[in-house]
């Protein structure tokens, strides 16, 4: 045996070893078991058939799809200027709504925690509220509607702010700003509850020995005891953030319509929307959400470095 | 010192005061009530629609359409309600199958989403085996990956299993939920090793271990979970794959006697607010649950 080789295993060792490894471990396979299996018939198996779609032309009628390779990525970044459009309004949309969101669910779920338990659960389900409240766009539309029986003109108007109604979900100059100020409305949703869930789960002895050791106020408490306490839920709440702030195509298209005027409301998500399920070319939607995918993909990277200390 | 070991000291006959009195260091009475003051003012624009839809479902068809709009109503009503029940009471499948329908599938799902969540959770976020990995690699991408596809291909599948028109083809797809996984996961993360060292070295096995010793220690994160697959499985429709009028939900129905337009405009918000009151009452029930548990825990490192 070379001199290299000595303390090094062979590759049956290694198996042997990773055998013995799994058997240890059978007790964890079989508590894994349920999940993994409803997971791998409704999710993984579903995502493994729909990988290949993007790249073929396919109607859902003409079967088998048509296999045309790059071509629907080639087309969507060279010859379709309302993709183009959908990522500058997407990006918008992810910069307003997901840091700002962020920051703020953040911010909310750790003032609540400062409150005492009665007030404690009320808060939390004012600001849960809209995410509970699946029906509530007909009230948006009542808020902004476009007649001066609308809330929003009526009350401008009677503050003598304006004296025209103004046209909030079909002037393409204000579709943006209306549909940003409900996603933030809505968007107080998982990330939220998953803070205060992490909030909630931080050892209250914690606290008492900060104090003995000299933590003087609500700042320190939070930057010496409570943030490093509650990392994995900073993490979980990133995670669902940047889902929300890229996927977002709900808010927009059962407020402003589908298309917004001038496609001013007009995210990756719903051009896919449109492409899947208005004109049923699944092959090109797949190559939009596969380009979404992708960029998702790498915001978490980039936000798990950030946040990387914090990862487990 | 002196003041804290006193506060520890009747905390240790009455647990709850140990939150109200020495819990926390340097709390200014001004801080809480800017607090308050400050939560409270944009709780109430987080509110409004809310209020607005409530009022809006108990308002009078003539107070409907005044000019300026009203925040309140002069005279309440439940006319609104009552015609969507006459709405739907004029459909061949009584309104009580729906209620049902509704209620079955949901308590299946959140009952089963939790439960598989949290074995599998409790493993992959304490337990070192072959391939753990690779699982919560997966479990992420899971979580980012959205295809207009995927439905396609779960309908294919579901199909190829012989699920398409039963109840189980509502209830199964929603049962293995990675955001709830991954939200008990992160959660999990923060169980000390020594733990369930502790508790293996008793002869517990890791079964006994998750539901004993690791969940009830959970509850934050378990009720978090709960509150978002309630709200997932209340909201299911069934679109595609069920089309017996007797397997279809509340949601299903609802919104089909609300899509009469503005001229249902009573309707559609009484439908709403109907739609609204069970995830908020789950919501009240899991929270309190919360409070409850953290009055009396701190078994930890």
């Amino acid at each position: 045996m070379d001199k290299d080789q000595i303390g090094v295993r062979t590759k049956q060792e290694q198996r042997r070893l990773l055998w013995l490894q799994i058997k240890q471990n059978k007790e964890a396979y079989l508590m894994m078991l349920p999940f993994m299996l409803v997971f791998l018939i409704f999710t993984v198996i579903p995502v493994i058939m729909s990988l290949p779609i993007g790249l073929t032309d396919f109607d859902m009628v003409k079967y088998p799809p048509t296999w045309v390779g790059l071509s629907n990525f080639y087309n969507l970044f060279l010859n379709d200027s309302i993709f183009i459009k959908a990522i500058r309004v997407t990006l918008v949309f992810a910069v307003f709504t997901g840091p700002l969101s962020y920051f703020l669910s953040f911010m909310l779920a750790w003032l609540i925690n400062e409150l005492n338990q009665t007030l404690k659960v009320i808060f939390t389900l004012i600001f849960y509220a809209p995410s509970l409240a699946s029906g509530v766009y007909a009230v948006w539309q009542l808020i902004f509607s476009g007649d001066s029986y609308g809330i929003a003109n009526s009350t401008l108007m009677n503050l003598g702010i304006t004296t025209n109604a103004i046209q909030w979900l079909t002037d393409s100059k204000y579709i943006l700003t209306v549909v940003i100020i409900v996603q933030l409305w809505v968007s107080m949703g998982a990330g939220f509850l998953a803070m205060r869930a992490g909030f909630q789960n931080i050892d209250k002895s914690q606290y008492e020995a900060g104090a003995i050791e000299g933590i003087k106020n609500r700042w320190q408490e939070l930057i010496y005891i409570t943030i490093p306490g509650m990392g994995p839920s900073l993490m979980f709440a990133a995670v669902m953030q940047i889902v929300s702030a890229f996927t977002a195509d709900i808010v927009a298209r059962n407020l402003v319509g589908f298309p917004s005027t001038d496609y001013a409301a007009h995210t990756i998500m719903t051009h896919a929307f449109d492409y899947g399920w208005v004109r049923y070319e699944m092959g090109y939607a797949s190559a939009i959400c596969m380009v979404l995918f992708i960029a998702m993909y790498f915001c978490n990277k980039l936000i798990s470095k950030l946040l990387g200390k914090y990862m487990d | 010192m002196a003041s804290a070991k006193a506060a520890a000291g009747s905390a240790a006959k009455d647990p709850r005061k140990l939150k109200a009195s020495n819990r926390r260091a340097g709390r200014k009475i001004g801080g809480s009530i800017a607090i308050f003051l400050f939560l409270t003012i944009l709780g109430l624009f987080m509110v409004l629609p809310i209020w607005l839809m409530i009022v809006n479902s108990i308002k009078p068809v003539n107070e409907m359409f005044i000019f300026p709009p009203k925040w309140y109503t002069l005279n309440p009503t439940l006319d609104n309600f009552k015609d969507t029940y006459r709405v739907l009471g004029q459909m061949w499948v009584p309104f009580s199958r729906y209620v049902f329908n509704s209620v079955f599938v949901t308590v299946a799902v959140t009952l089963l989403q939790v439960v598989f969540a949290s074995m599998a959770a409790f493993c992959l976020a304490k337990i070192k085996f072959p391939g753990n990995k690779i699982i919560n690699a997966i479990i992420v991408l899971a979580l980012l990956y959205n295809s207009n596809v995927i439905y396609l291909m779960q309908y294919m599948v579901m199909a190829e299993l012989n699920m398409i028109n039963r109840m189980s083809a509502l209830i199964l797809p929603s049962v293995a939920s990675t955001m709830g996984l991954f939200l008990m996961r992160q959660s999990m993360t923060t169980v000390p090793d020594a733990m369930i060292e502790a508790a293996k070295v008793d002869g517990a096995n890791l079964f006994t271990i998750c539901w004993r010793i690791v969940i009830p220690n959970q509850k934050p994160a378990l009720m978090t979970t709960a509150i978002f697959a309630f709200q997932g499985a209340w909201n299911i429709t069934g679109g595609s794959v069920v089309y017996d009028e007797s397997l279809k939900t509340l949601p299903t129905v609802i919104q089909q006697a609300a899509s009469a337009g503005i001229s249902r405009q009573g309707v559609t918000m009484a439908a709403a607010v109907i739609l609204f009151v069970p995830p908020v009452l789950f919501f009240i029930l899991a929270q309190s649950q919360v409070m409850e548990t953290m009055a009396h825990s701190g078994i930890k490192d």
